[in-house]
């Protein structure tokens, strides 16, 4: 209760600044009056007894000192006085200032911008009941382009054996459809999903409700969807009346069931589906084992360890291999957490913790600058801290002073930081650079990172000049002049920190020359293809319900369309192209009987193509003809294949080139004579090996979907519209849209690790670039101008212009030098950090090395110019005078 | 000329209330006097350490304070005890002679008597 009461009264005292100043001070004045008085009637002389009485009532500012810590809040005072001492410091250099800041800020907002991304992509669970015990089936993978889902039947299969699963449910995540309502169209994506899918996710809908199990009754029983949050708001603006309503979808009735919540994109973080259907109503077909496109997703029973499921899952997949081996391979299975697009996950995890730490490099270096900066300001400072600790300022007090600076000038500068990273966040966020959905949001935990890294690297570069000034004796820091205090030993510390600096920006720079390299290899990868200059048009023929040979003849119809715009040099559809999914189908060497998956020599990329295709997508044809349209179901099979394709079936002659043609292989069951050879390319991602390919001609093949594509003269704005003009006299009831095939949204997902890696790298590299400037500037720059007379002296005495320069600048060259090795020989340990970011990453690159020398030297001139030219232009006389 | 002892913590807040005790009111000079001769002049007291102690005494409510004019016409701030004052002398009378008489019972305890 008197504490209590004591707190209270202190506070008052604090709010209301009472000050028992006066109060004390007459005390005093009294009390040394009466002693003094007393010391006189002893028979001292006035001036005597005035000083006994003094030395007996002891250090009037000590008590005073007391008086006050006893009268109000002392801590919160200091504190108050420490900050508006240090505002005023501050005020009093706004270079410094805004040097300080603006290197907090570039630092700060960095790794918050960095730290957002990694807090929304890894941080953030999936807004479903427990993911942690929601996991995704994936296959082994065992060549490149093999799906790793299953098909329809091989997950009913699953569901019903397995033993270890509470529950299963399948998703084909690639149904696409026209929505279409009253009189308006809109072109969405969705999934669809078996019956349970909600109920094991455990999502509750925001509007309406959600299809259950029981809703299904085999093939076409349960026409239902439900729309995703963002679809409810744009097209149906958010009516809750749209619940019960029917809408079409590929000009099938469909109700509204429900809207789910905004949260809730499915399984997936970056693929957010406009609609959900029950997978009984969707385009896939439930009965074939052929076509493999259901992601399995399930719960494991409570006390089943994921290797146990595993184990048992690979016992079903093994069983089913021997019961169905023409379609299923019994590869082994693996579990893993849905969520980033399947085995990406590993990938995006790296980069993005790899990003991190290179984040943090460039704070840390950040911070060096800054302890630099502190140190030289408490040197130049020196003086002034010395008259204060000698008149009795305690060195905690100055200690907790410098901190407070270093403190208050972080919060500024972090303050500065997240505000930026905010605003590039929203820029991030509106302008969508991802591949897939993702929103970053500025949520609580990414304010107290950005906090914990304010007060962390205010604690690094605070505790420098605090720690020198705790070293320090007031007596020899009031002795010397500024010029003396240059100690060895300040020095070296200083040096370490400007070195420390150094290396990290050359390890930062070396590392975006590595990613730019990177970069710069995946724009150079041969393709196969070349989409400039090359128009795609979706054709969705097979809507219309039409036999095939009419299809066929319809397709023919719209490639001498195309071909008749003038300027068109070459035109041909395909089923799909590169880079847009598809997998490898099993061939089989002529005279096999058994078409198991094991007999297969080869899992090949199939195209089913027109004739044309091949010259207008700019694939070359090496050897032998192209398909035509005499090719038909009635004639021989025939197919062109790939370099890859046949050196692996048939082997290569000395010189180079493969006996392929004439040969034959089995390829869906039919046996098919090869007629050309066509140049390797890449069909799924970039990083691929050589892959083998086979063209077949869509008259002897099956062609659900059909690309058209036109290779032109003229610009794409032009074809577009005079394809899309020509394309509309052909099929008018056929939504047609046409896109320039070098703008194409796969084609820039392939590209997108390396635009990612390039822009991530690049900007830190720069911001390093930019620390290593001015940390090599401050430095130079200081010891110029500490050093002025000293210099002056020396040209008085007729030194040489290149000892004035080595004198002035050559300690920060030589850290150039120390530092940049140290950097370079850091980049070649951290190749594996870097290849979590860059395919191939390599820093012994000649090129990388070479770049990262060259950037650091002109770095290095650049920053040391100006000081070493002031330091040129001593003039002594002046200099002389001026003291 | 003997040494001068410290005092200890707490010990020269209960000497001032003490002194006020017996002597009721009192200035600040007084009371420093006061404990000056009591003391025998054997402890190393600035007279100024003082004046904090007062002040935080005075803000727990032991004691209150007032100008006043002193003996030889000089104006000074006299302190005198308050209720809270004498009842916290009373308790802190207590504690310390606890405390005195534990302690002086350690030193009467020789080697044998724990046998």
């Amino acid at each position: 209760m008197r504490a209590l009461n004591r707190l209270f009264t202190r506070l008052l005292n604090f709010t209301a600044r009472r000050r028992g100043d006066e109060r004390l001070r007459e005390e005093i004045a009294s009390h040394i009056a009466s002693q003094t008085e007393e010391n006189i009637l002893a028979g001292m002389t006035p001036g005597e007894g005035r000083r006994h009485a003094r030395l007996k009532f002891g250090a009037v500012e000590a008590v005073r000192e007391d008086y006050h810590a006893e009268g109000g809040l002392p801590f919160v005072e200091n504190l108050l006085r420490d900050v508006r001492y240090a505002l005023r410091v501050l005020r009093k250099s706004p270079a410094f200032t805004v040097v300080a800041l603006l290197t907090l800020m570039l630092g700060i907002g960095a790794n918050v911008v960095v730290f957002g991304v990694v807090n929304e992509v890894l941080l953030h669970p999936l807004s479903v009941r427990d993911p942690q015990n929601l996991y995704q089936m994936r296959h082994k993978q065992w060549t490149i382009g093999r799906l790793l889902t299953n098909s329809y039947p091989a997950f009913e299969d699953f569901r019903q054996r397995n033993t270890s699963f509470s529950g299963m449910a399948g998703v084909y995540g690639y149904s696409v459809a026209r929505l279409s309502w009253g009189n308006a169209v809109m072109h969405v994506h969705g999934d669809a999903a078996t019956g349970n899918y909600f109920d094991l996710l455990g999502v509750q809908p925001q509007v309406g409700r959600f299809f259950h199990a029981v809703d299904e009754h085999g093939p076409n029983s349960a026409p239902y969807v439900v729309l995703s949050d963002a679809l409810w708001r744009k097209a149906f603006q958010a009516d809750r009346g749209v619940v019960g309503t029917t809408v079409d979808l590929n000009k099938h009735p469909f109700t509204v069931l429900g809207v789910a919540p905004a949260k809730f994109h499915g399984a997936e973080r970056f693929v957010w589906p406009d609609y959900w259907i029950p997978m009984a109503n969707s385009e896939l077909s439930l009965q074939s084992r052929r076509s493999i496109n259901v992601t399995v997703i399930g719960r494991l029973k409570p006390g089943v360890t994921p290797p146990w499921a595993t184990d048992n899952l690979n016992a079903i997949s093994a069983q089913l291999g021997r019961e169905y081996p023409e379609t299923d391979d019994g590869q082994p299975l693996r579990l893993i957490h849905p969520g980033l697009w399947g085995d990406e996950g590993d990938v995006i995890r790296g980069f993005l913790y790899s990003v991190t730490v290179l984040a943090l490099l460039v704070l840390a270096a950040a911070c060096a600058n800054l302890a630099t900066l502190f140190a030289a300001r408490a040197a130049d400072r020196s003086r002034e801290l010395a008259l204060r600790v000698a008149l009795g300022s305690s060195r905690l007090r100055l200690v907790r002073q410098l901190l407070t600076e270093a403190v208050l000038v972080s919060l500024m500068g972090g303050a500065a930081g997240l505000g930026s990273a905010k605003v590039l966040l929203g820029l991030l966020n509106r302008s969508q650079p991802f591949v897939g959905q993702l929103t970053v949001s500025v949520d609580a935990r990414v304010y107290l990172a950005g906090l914990a890294l304010t007060l962390g690297s205010a604690l690094l570069f605070g505790m420098v000049p605090a720690w020198q000034m705790g070293q320090s004796s007031p007596l020899q820091m009031m002795k010397s002049g500024p010029v003396d205090s240059m100690h060895l030993r300040r020095f070296a510390l200083r040096d370490l920190l400007l070195g420390a600096q150094i290396a990290i920006c050359t390890l930062l720079v070396t590392a975006s020359l590595v990613a730019v390299r990177g970069m710069v290899r995946a724009l150079h990868v041969p393709l196969g293809i070349q989409p400039h200059g090359a128009m795609l048009a979706d054709l969705d023929l097979n809507q219309e319900g039409q036999a095939d040979d009419v299809a066929v003849e319809k397709k023919k119809a719209a490639i001498e369309a195309a071909r008749s715009i003038p300027g068109v040099t070459a035109a041909g559809t395909v089923n799909r192209t590169p880079f847009t999914g598809g997998h490898g189908i099993p061939i089989f060497r002529a005279g096999t009987t058994e078409f198991k998956l094991n007999n297969s020599v080869l899992a090949a990329y199939r195209y089913s193509m027109s004739p044309g295709y091949l010259e207008a997508a700019g694939t070359r044809l090496l050897g032998g003809r192209d398909v035509s349209w005499h090719d038909t179901a009635k004639t021989p099979y025939v197919a062109i294949v790939n370099q890859t394709f046949a050196r692996k079936m048939w082997g290569e002659t000395p010189w180079g080139e493969t006996p392929a043609i004439g040969q034959r292989f089995i390829v869906s069951g039919n046996l098919t004579e090869v007629v050309g050879v066509a140049e390797n390319g890449k069909y799924h991602d970039l990083e691929e090996p050589p892959q083998p390919a086979v063209y077949l001609p869509l008259s002897q093949s099956e062609q659900s979907d059909t690309v058209l594509v036109v290779r032109s003269r003229r610009s794409p704005g032009q074809m577009a519209a005079a394809l899309a003009r020509a394309l509309s006299g052909i099929a008018p009831n056929v939504p047609i849209a046409v896109h320039n095939w070098a703008d194409d949204d796969d084609l820039e997902g392939e590209l997108f690790p390396a635009r990612a890696a390039t822009a991530a790298l690049g900007v830190m590299g720069l911001l390093a670039a930019m620390l290593a400037v001015t940390g090599i500037f401050g430095m130079a720059a200081y010891s110029v101008s500490r050093r002025k007379k000293e210099l002056g002296i020396r040209v008085a005495l007729g030194a040489r212009k290149t000892q004035v320069m080595s004198a002035a600048v050559g300690r920060p060259i030589v850290l150039l030098g120390v530092g940049s090795v140290v950097g370079l020989l850091s980049g070649v340990f951290a190749t594996r950090l870097l290849g979590q970011i860059v395919y191939q990453a390599n820093p012994r690159d000649p090129v990388v090395v070479g770049g990262a020398v060259l950037t650091m030297a002109l770095l290095g001139i650049a920053a040391s110019a100006i000081p070493a030219v002031r330091a040129l232009a001593v003039d002594p006389s002046k200099l002389m005078r001026e003291e | 000329m003997k040494p001068k002892m410290d005092v200890q913590q707490g010990t020269l807040a209960l000497m001032v209330l003490k002194t006020l005790d017996v002597l009721g009111s009192l200035h600040g000079y007084g009371i420093a006097r006061r404990i000056e001769q009591i003391s025998g002049g054997l402890l190393a007291v600035n007279q100024g350490t003082l004046y904090p102690v007062l002040l935080r005494l005075e803000q727990e409510g032991a004691i209150a304070s007032e100008w006043s004019q002193s003996e030889n016409n000089r104006r000074a701030r006299f302190y005198r005890l308050t209720r809270a004052g004498h009842k916290l002398l009373e308790a802190e009378t207590r504690d310390w002679e606890q405390t005195a008489a534990i302690i002086a019972r350690f030193f009467e305890v020789k080697a044998g008597d724990l046998v």
